[in-house]
This record gives structure tokens, sequence and C-alpha cells, in this order.
């Protein structure tokens, strides 16, 4: 009987020691990568840092610019060609496909979902670079490329490696994870709203426009905020595209790096204090980007939706 | 042009464009499923898959360390997380229900799932490479193991809530401690639920190579010595993918699609499961 007692006590207490685990993984996280880049914290200042230009290991300078540039532009460019795409699927999941062919077509939209990013990395490299430097370069030089002012933007010729590759990789690699999120918001609409607007002789569009999107709002736009820290974090999709140069460069097409490329690039290789100290410090960063990133798009947008 | 015909038109023109965007979509994906299907199996042969690690400019071997360890791996990280997460997700759910704590462990264990991976890889880095002086396969194992915790917490919290409350009480009833009522009334009800959480779990991070790459790194020998760097599938392919030689960009597609099936098996048996208890 005693044993019993002692067993549950015991119990008890070992499951509060493996939640309390999640709490302090979290916190020792952000407190290890702040401990291992406070050297560059010191040598370099917060905002110097996030300004600097420069990213020269040999003369040992280390500006994060270019890495967070990278990050902060593959990103919204990836986002700004997946959300489009991953709602136009939503409604064809929800509103258009015959019934038959939702849930396979549902369900490979989730599996690919599942496919390691790292297959999405090595489709680039090998089959999506020759494709954009043969096919997709001189048309974007001849559509984008002449818009007055941003018209530089698209310039210059490149092996089919750079900035604009990666955003497009990237955003194929999160299409399936942002269309499953939105087609499951358009799902929550209760099915009577619809109706109603249907007897009003609503059409398709006008049920999406008026009543699906606007009650489904929050879920989509919560996954879009998901979506955004997804691809913010992902690194192996963009490390064989990006081409890894630590410059800010003039064209989108030219080769740039983002923070989880220059980590996967060079954190095996940094060879003094101050360098591997750096790669922390932009790894830190992008905790901290993604962090707030993720916390906005859970419990300001999904936390309404859930539950 | 009344307002009726316009209505039509415009609903036509969206219909037609949002049929193009999941087109558009789904044939990007399908390049990519069929350049895997089509390169990893005209390269897929046993010498492949069991022959020893190649060495550079010589056509013959194959990824035999790369299963081997990317296995240990994936098993030790399963052995760490598994237990830590369904015993935090047991806290949530039959501890804590309600208090304050638990509510706010439950929402970093959310934050924690999301946290980039590259950011695991240098956590560990830092704490277990760093200290000890050089790489190990155990650290890539912890890594993902710091992955998969919060996935579980979460699926374990969730079907442990499902079980219905009459069942807990009616053991209580009994004169059970709290500990006998998780163990044989609760875990019980939920244990399909609990192995769907695992197993889909097993599939997300099978096919992480970011948080391996600076934890497990990589190992051109075949070895079973988790203190030692150990090869990896996914960090295998990056190499081999990145090296100049063609044999060794072949093998890269290879352990592409070796991994892939193994990461979509896993994920389809984790979802089969899951769609047959709870049709019942």
């Amino acid at each position: 009987m005693k044993k019993d007692f002692l067993l549950d006590w015991g119990f008890g207490k070992l499951a509060f020691l493996g939640a309390l685990l999640i709490l302090v993984i979290l916190l020792s996280l952000f407190v290890v990568l702040y401990k291992e880049s406070s050297l560059a914290i010191h040598t370099f200042g917060v905002w110097k840092f996030i300004t600097s230009k420069v990213w020269n290991p040999p003369m040992e300078k280390f500006g994060g610019a270019p890495a967070i540039f990278g990050t902060i532009v593959s990103t919204v460019i990836s986002i700004l060609i997946a959300v489009p795409v991953a709602i136009g699927i939503a409604i064809f999941l929800t509103e258009i496909s015959p019934y038959p062919l939702r849930t396979p077509v549902g369900v490979a939209v989730e599996l690919l979902a599942a496919i390691p990013s790292i297959i999405y990395g090595m489709w680039g490299l090998f089959f999506f670079a020759p494709f954009m430097r043969d096919k997709l370069q001189p048309i974007i030089h001849a559509t984008l490329g002449k818009l007055p002012l941003i018209g530089h933007w698209f310039s210059g010729y490149t092996p089919g490696i750079g900035l604009l590759t990666a955003s497009i990789v990237l955003s194929i690699m999160i299409l399936p994870f942002t269309a499953a999120i939105a087609r499951d918001s358009f799902n929550m609409v209760p099915p009577i709203l619809k109706e109603s607007a249907y007897a009003l002789g609503a059409t398709k569009w006008d049920v999406m426009k008026d009543v699906v999107i606007p009650y489904a709002k929050l879920g989509v736009i919560g996954g879009i905020i998901l979506s955004l820290g997804r691809a913010l974090g992902e690194t192996m999709a963009v490390t064989f595209v990006m081409g890894n140069q630590p410059v800010i460069p003039t064209s989108l097409l030219e080769p740039a790096t983002s923070i989880t490329v220059t980590l996967a690039n060079e954190f095996t290789e940094a060879d003094t204090n101050l360098y591997l100290s750096s790669l922390f410090y932009l790894a830190l960063i992008l905790f901290v980007m993604s962090f707030f990133v993720i916390v906005i798009g859970k419990f300001l947008f999904l936390k309404k939706v859930e539950r | 042009m009344d307002a009726f015909t316009k209505r039509k038109i415009v609903n036509a023109v969206v219909l037609v464009l949002s049929t193009l965007a999941a087109l558009l979509g789904l044939v990007w994906l399908f390049w990519i499923l069929g350049t895997l299907l089509y390169k990893g199996l005209s390269s897929l042969s046993i010498e492949a898959i069991i022959g020893p690690p190649p060495s550079p400019g010589d056509n013959t071997g194959g990824l035999r360390h790369a299963i081997v360890g990317q296995t240990l791996i994936v098993l030790f990280a399963t052995l760490i997380g598994i237990p830590i997460g369904i015993i935090a997700g047991t806290y949530l759910s039959e501890y804590g229900k309600g208090s304050r704590i638990a509510n706010i462990i439950r929402d970093l264990s959310d934050v924690l799932m999301s946290v980039p991976s590259i950011v695991v890889g240098t956590f560990v880095y830092a704490i277990m490479v760093k200290p000890l002086g050089h790489f190990m396969g155990i650290a890539g194992s912890v890594s993902l193991a710091i992955m998969m915790i919060p996935i579980i917490v979460r699926t374990t919290d969730d079907m442990l809530r499902m079980v219905p409350p009459e069942l807990r009480e009616a053991a209580y009833a009994l004169g059970a401690t709290k500990f006998k009522v998780i163990k044989d009334v609760v875990y019980r009800a939920a244990i399909t639920g609990i192995m769907t959480g695992v197993i889909l779990s097993v599939a997300r991070i099978g096919g992480e190579t970011a948080p391996l790459l600076f934890t497990s790194f990589n190992n051109n020998f075949f070895t079973l010595n988790m203190f030692q760097p150990i090869a990896s599938l996914t960090v295998t392919m990056y190499d081999y993918a990145m090296s100049p030689y063609k044999y060794w960009q072949d093998l890269a597609w290879v352990a592409a699609i070796l991994l892939t099936f193994g990461v979509l098996g896993a994920n389809i048996l984790g979802r089969l499961i899951a769609h047959y208890k709870f049709k019942k």
C-alpha cells in the first residue's frame, strides 16, 4: 500500500519535471545563444552589427546586414508568391473541386508538406537553377526588368543561383503548408452560412468574398504568419540555391546569403572565437525574429480560432 | 452590362484563376516528385544501398554507413524524446489541467515546435559539441529529440483530454491512486492516439538536415559509435550533392528517395492509424 502512494507521488513529480523541461529548454536556448554570442555583441554592438555590410572572416570583420537582408527579402518574396497560390488551392479544394477529388488532392498537398526540405533544395540546384538561367531569366529581363524604378532589381546574368531562385524554391516549399492551413480555415465556415448566401442568389465568388473569407480571416492570417516563421528558419531548401555571397545584391537575380545559409555553410569552418561568436549572434537574431513571428501568429490570430 | 452578368463574369474569372493556381502549385510539386523518382530510381541498386562508403573518383560503393547512421540517430532521438514528451503531455492533461503553469508550458511547447531547426543545431553544438571537443552522433539525436518533444507533448495532451472523465472517476471510485488511474485507464484508452503522435513526430524529424550539420556532422566511414561523428542520410545527401563526382551525386539522389520513402511511409502509417482509430 505504501509503495502505491510512493509511486503515485513520484510519478506526479516526474511528470511535473518533464513539463518543466520544456520551459528549461526554451529558456536555455535563449541564454546559451546569448552567452555564446556575447563576445560578438560586445565587439560589434547591436545596431552596428545589424547594419554593417562587411562580412570578412579573414579580417575578423563581421556585420550581419547581408544575412539579415537575405533572410527578410527571401521570406517576403516567398510569402508573396506562395500565399495567392495557396489560397487558390484552398478555394479549389473547398469550393470548386468535385467531391471525389477533394480527399486525394487534399491528402496529396499534405503529404507534399511532409517531404524533407533538403529534397526541395537538391531539386532547386540541379533542375530549377538551370531552368531559371535558360528560361525564366530572359523572360524576367524582358518584363520585370523593363519596369521603371524597380527594373534594376531584375537585371544581370547569373548561373541561375541567387536570391530570387532561393525565394521561389522557398515559396514552393511552404506552399503545401500554407494551403493546408487555408483549407482548414475555409472548412471551418459553417455550411449554413454559405447555404444562406447561395439561397440569396450569390455566386461562388460572392460566397468566398463575403462569407468564407471574412469568417476564416483570422485563421488564414495566422496561417500566413506561421508560414512566414517557417520560411524564416528554413535552411536546406535555400542553402543549395542562394549562392552564399555575403553581400547585399543590387539585383534579386544575383547570389546572396541569409542567416540560415551562412550558418549552414560556415559554422563548422569558423576558426576563431570571434567568428564563431558572430555566427551564434546571427543564430540568436534568427531565434528572436522567429520567436516574435510565432508568438504573433499563434497567440494573436490562431488562439482565437483554435479550441 | 447589367450587374448580374458582371457578377457572373467575375465569378468565372476567379474560379478559373484559382483552378489555375491549384494546377500551378500541383505542377511544381509533381515536377519535384517526378524528378526525385526519376533520378532516384535510375540510380537505385543493391550496391547503392548496402555498399561500403565510396571513395573519391571511384564508381563503386553505397550508402550503408549513412543508412545505419540515420537509423541510429533517429532511434536514439526517439528513445530520448518519447518518454519526456509523453510524461510532459501527461502533466499538462492530468495534473496541471487548467492551472496557469500548465497553460504557459503548453503555449511555450507550441513555440518550441516552431523554433528554426538550425537554431536548435547551434544550441546543441554549444551545450554538447563545444564542451566535449568533437562532433558526435548522440548530439544529433539530442537536437532531433528537442524538435520531437513538443510534437509528442501536443498530441499526448490532446489525446489524453479526449479520454472521458467518467473512466477516470470509475477507477478512482474503486480506490485507485492517480498513478494507477493514468497507467491502467487513461494510457490504455489513449494508446493508439499517442502512438500516432509518436509516428508522425518521427516522420517530421526524420528528414531534418539542419540540426545535424553541427552535431552528428558526417563520417565517411561506417561506425556504430554514437560518441563519434556519424553519417546520416541527410547530411550525406548535402555533401554528395555538392561534390564534383557524378557517382556521388547519383548516390545523393538514392539517399533522397530512400529518405522520402521512409518519411512519407511513416507519415502515411500515422495517418492510417489515426483514420481507423477515429472512424470508430
